[in-house]
């Protein structure tokens, strides 16, 4: 007993020290701020994983101002928000910084997960970072579409229809699955009041801890770097990485230029144009949900058009909503398709920039093809283009395997 | 290791672990069961029903019937004269994959030849497809011989709610369970006796 106690009065005194002895709070700091060296050598990709920080406390905070003026209710829920949008003070700028929020939620973290892409950041030993990572962005789409009902305007309604009846792809039980999801026998106010609760309380809970293990992971294995090179090979003779500078204060004065940078074009569309000509906002829910009139075109918002584009490609609904998991399942495997020792893409040799290149450009204009109304031309396209993502990956698991690359250099700078 | 394991300890403790799971399953089921259609839900769910007098010949009336659209057509003779020929250019002329009532069968689908009581709901995402009763050309078919087309992916079925080939939907449409009460008046909801 009196050995721990001597051991603990080692710490510093006064109030810091009292802390301290009860919860590390300056060891805390040191491991993740002051003493985490991140590679010196962070681009513009690296100002997403930040943002995307800054963004999931807007969505936190301006949602819950939201859930003060709002009631889940079918008969009000469109109503509401008309009133949050009108009478509420200040409520047009909360709301507007929540949708505009969600869309920007999802070009953040399309960003970072392409910086992945280019720099290898899901290879070993950042395997996990990868998976907590494609984890919070499941999360983040059930987020995004459960919020999209909550307004209850048509296309709200018909979404809402169209993605829970997916659940009837699953065999046997299908039929009975939806009814179970939608609560009715029908989208009603069963299932608005389930998405309000699973919306506000369940998915952020669960986003949150995944945010916390996505980020305790990294700061376990420590921070890739657009050169790929591991900077804990070499260290000083203190055990600090020399090609490695301390996240703070170095990297918080870099990102807060990003987030200062971000907010400009943020804040512009907020004031300016919250719906990006029904991008972000779609026109058909301005109009209150009626079960009886289907809008005349159902699309997803965008983030969600790449894998919808790809459910309409297959001309059987079971297939198509197997293939359009599989090509999100696929990307959890990632870290294990890709076998180069090569991390980054700057020591990767031409056929992978090319695939790579095409498989960006796939992903984008699937992406646009999902906007668009269905004709026969268009589903061929769409056909082509989801056979190549695949593609992409079988292709990637065989190339990589004997991959021809250039020489690593051992430090950053050394070329 | 190994050999200090208490083998009794160790076996209560997997027992131990093994009732808490099954503890666990069992206080999962309320919050499972509570998502299902509440008592409330169910009652709304009942029969509905429609007096069809009033809906002519190449005519269509659409009922809600659970919240959803339920479409009933009075077929002329024209329309159903081509369903036979339609055949080969269908997923699944027979109805053999459909979710229908028993006593609905052959190409008709139908309780009364002329009468079509289907789920005006796609099989494929559930949007409600719209009624092209004539048999003229259309912009998304140029041989139409009528019947009902998505608008929002293209799926097309015939003047029975048989999907054509090459539609996104894989299923003909729903037939729901009905009664004709009366020449005049049907119950969508229940299997009675034919009248």
């Amino acid at each position: 007993m009196g050995k721990i106690a001597s051991s603990s009065s080692k710490s510093a005194s006064g109030f810091m020290g009292w802390l301290n002895d009860r919860l590390p709070v300056t060891q805390f700091y040191k491991d993740h701020l002051s003493e985490y060296y991140a590679p010196k050598n962070f681009n513009f990709w690296y100002f997403f994983g930040s943002l995307a920080l800054l963004v999931l406390v807007n969505q936190i905070l301006t949602g819950i101002w939201l859930t003060m003026h709002y009631k889940p209710d079918a008969e009000k829920a469109f109503g509401m928000v008309e009133y949050i949008m009108r009478d509420v003070p200040w409520g047009w700028l909360i709301r507007y910084l929540h949708t505009t929020g969600a869309s920007a939620f999802f070009i953040v973290v399309y960003f970072h997960m392409f910086r992945g892409l280019l720099y290898g950041s899901y290879k070993k030993p950042r395997e996990l970072v990868w998976v907590f990572g494609m984890v919070i962005y499941l999360a983040l789409m059930a987020e995004a579409f459960l919020g999209y009902v909550l307004p209850w305007g048509n296309m709200s309604y018909w979404g809402a229809k169209v993605i829970t009846q997916l659940f009837g792809a699953v065999p046997f039980v299908g039929d009975a699955l939806v009814e179970w999801v939608r609560g009715d026998y029908l989208i009603s106010d069963a299932t608005l009041n389930r998405f309000f609760a699973l919306h506000v309380v369940a998915l952020p809970l669960a986003i949150v801890a995944l945010v916390v293990l996505h980020i305790a992971a990294l700061h376990t294995v420590g921070s890739n770097n657009p050169e790929g090179i591991d900077i804990k090979k070499h260290k000083d003779e203190n055990g600090k990485p020399l090609d490695g500078i301390p996240f703070h204060p170095y990297y918080t004065v870099k990102d807060i230029f990003g987030v200062g940078m971000f907010l400009l074009v943020f804040l512009f569309i907020v004031f300016v144009k919250p719906d990006m000509g029904g991008l972000f906002l779609e026109h058909d829910n301005y109009v209150p949900a009626d079960p009886a009139v289907t809008p005349l075109h159902i699309k997803p918002v965008w983030y969600f058009t790449p894998f919808y584009a790809m459910l309409r490609a297959v001309p059987d609904m079971q297939m198509g909503a197997l293939i359009m998991l599989l090509a999100i399942v696929v990307l959890f495997f990632l870290p294990w398709l890709d076998r180069s020792p090569v991390k980054s893409i700057r020591y990767r040799r031409w056929p992978f920039k090319l695939m790579l290149g095409l498989f960006t450009i796939t992903f984008v204009v699937l992406g646009w093809l999902g906007m668009q109304a269905g004709s026969v031309t268009l589903t061929r396209i769409a056909q082509v283009l989801t056979g190549f993502y695949f593609f992409y990956f079988i292709w990637l698991y065989f190339y990589s395997r004997n991959e021809k690359y250039h020489e690593v250099p051992e430090r950053i700078g050394d070329h | 290791m190994t050999e200090d394991v208490n083998k009794s300890r160790r076996t209560l403790l997997l027992s131990t672990g093994a009732v808490g799971v099954v503890g666990a399953g069992f206080a999962a089921v309320p919050f499972l069961k509570s998502w299902l259609p509440s008592e409330r839900a169910k009652a709304a769910g009942g029969p509905v029903k429609t007096d069809i007098s009033k809906v002519e010949p190449g005519q269509m009336l659409n009922v809600l019937w659970r919240g959803q659209p339920v479409f009933l057509v009075n077929r002329t003779e024209r329309q159903t004269a081509v369903l036979e020929s339609l055949n080969d250019q269908l997923k699944d002329p027979n109805s053999e994959s459909s979710m229908q009532p028993d006593y609905i069968e052959d190409i008709y689908r139908a309780r009364k030849k002329n009468f079509l009581v289907v789920v005006g709901i796609c099989t494929h995402l559930g949007c409600s497809p719209k009624y092209y009763p004539d048999l003229v050309p259309q912009s998304f078919d140029e041989n139409w011989k009528g019947g009902f087309f998505c608008p929002c992916h293209n799926s097309r079925f015939d003047i029975s709610g048989r999907v054509f080939a090459g539609s996104p939907a894989s299923r003909n449409l729903d037939i729901p369970p009905y009664t004709f009460l009366d020449e005049n008046t049907i119950e969508i909801g229940t299997d009675g006796e034919q009248a």
